[in-house]
């Protein structure tokens, strides 16, 4: 073999195996870990533990006083609570208000604020919901013993939908909360709200769902893949319409996205569709938070 | 020192957020519970959230929905605080989010929260005495 014998080539050969790899690993079941056998030495251990504690409890009582004085007199120093000659209202909150509406055509200033000037700063915030997700599906996900623990909580679960009274009324409730989010979604730029808020109300909808009903019975309703697929097809959405939106309307280059007549709702440009983008990741996101901590998987 | 104190008085909600900053940190320091010292954390950032908001409050002004044509930038409260409290709020959110799913593997795996049990469960594991 000579030198250009790398990892690639001898994949493509197919000389490597992988197979190792995709291997499920053995983990051992809760019932095979032993509980906590205390040694020998365990009278000394939590002895030294103990008097270790006293002294982090004094080290912390100290840390916390020192701390909460310093921040009293920070706070004795700050300008009076609603002045308005504040040195934060300063010319950038001035910018905001005064040419936002006719730059963006939002009229609420903070959904123009957040979507369209710092439009990045939103996208990283809707990112790290995602890392998030990420991050919770493979705790909950590979965790050993989940098949187990499945079963314990299924004997205590209470069936709420054979309650007549608990079943007509989240059927009479469900729609409206859905109907509330998608109403505080859609007139993110012209109202109080937006995708962040709209999106949770979405979400609460989906969780008293999934409480009633069954988690299993919500999982098969709202399958694993639709809720990947849109969170994914969202965030792909918002990162090409805002990278585009700034090659062509930034820096005082001509934007094609006309702002419209503020006040309707089909108006402010990109902000209606980003507000949705972001609605969907928010509601996705703790949906698939509570299905993750209920039941171990979506 | 006079001025200082008057203005403690004024600033109120301030004094409040940090009062609440503090019992979030004395719960996330003193609790030997793992899932309370995530619940600390949460207290500690509603406390920055009361700060950023009240931060953000000019007396006698609206809120930034521009109403009637209006706008004069003298008319309407300060909106970048809210920007940046929807921030924290969703970081905040996703942190928590972790540290629990964090917290319920530990559980799996040790069959107890309490920190000095876990202390002493991982320096034996270290030592090699069990596994």
């Amino acid at each position: 073999m000579n030198k250009k014998d790398t990892f690639l080539r001898r994949w493509l050969r197919g000389e490597v195996e992988f197979s190792a790899l995709l291997a499920e690993p053995v983990y051992p079941t809760p019932e095979e870990a032993v509980p906590y056998e205390p040694k020998e030495n365990k009278h000394v251990a939590i002895r030294t533990l103990r008097r270790s504690r006293t002294g982090y409890r004094a080290a912390v009582t100290v840390l916390c006083i020192v701390f909460a004085l310093f921040m009293l007199l920070v706070i004795g120093n700050l300008p009076q609570y609603g002045a308005a000659d504040a040195p934060t209202v300063n010319e950038v909150p001035q910018r905001y208000v005064e040419q936002g509406m006719e730059e963006t055509g939002a009229v609420n200033s903070v959904a123009g604020m957040i979507l369209d000037y710092r439009a990045f700063d939103t996208l990283g915030e809707s990112f790290v919901l995602f890392t998030a997700t990420c991050a919770v599906t493979l705790l909950m996900c590979a965790a050993p013993g989940k098949k187990k623990e499945e079963h314990v909580f299924e004997a205590e679960v209470v069936r709420y939908d054979n309650d007549p009274i608990v079943r007509t009324v989240c059927k009479l409730v469900i729609p409206i909360i859905l109907m509330f989010g998608i109403y505080v979604v859609l007139n993110g730029h012209i109202s109080p709200g937006g995708g962040f808020s709209g999106g949770a109300i979405m979400a609460s909808a989906l969780i008293i769902y999934a409480i009633v009903w069954g988690e299993d019975k919500a999982s098969r309703t709202i399958p694993k893949k639709a809720i990947s697929l849109i969170t994914l097809c969202a965030l792909a959405f918002y990162a090409c319409s805002k990278t585009y939106s700034f090659f062509t309307g930034a820096n005082h280059i001509h934007s094609i996205i006309s702002p419209g007549t503020p006040g309707r709702i089909f108006s402010a440009g990109l902000i209606l569709p980003l507000n949705v983008a972001v609605g969907f990741v928010v509601c996705c996101t703790m949906y698939s938070f509570y299905m993750y901590f209920r039941r171990g998987e979506l | 020192m006079n001025g200082m104190f008057q203005n403690l008085l004024h600033n109120y909600e301030e004094c409040v957020s940090v009062i609440l900053f503090c019992i979030g940190f004395c719960m996330l320091l003193f609790d030997r519970n793992l899932l309370k010292k995530v619940l600390g954390l949460d207290i500690m950032d509603t406390g920055v959230f009361l700060l950023l908001a009240d931060r953000g409050y000019i007396a006698g002004r609206m809120a930034n929905i521009i109403t009637d044509g209006i706008t004069d930038a003298s008319y309407y409260i300060n909106p970048i605080p809210a920007g940046l409290v929807l921030t924290g709020i969703v970081v905040s959110v996703s942190v928590s989010a972790v540290m629990l799913s964090l917290t319920v593997r530990i559980y799996r795996e040790y069959h107890t929260l309490d920190m000095d049990a876990l202390y002493l469960m991982m320096s034996e594991k270290r030592k090699g005495g069990r596994v």
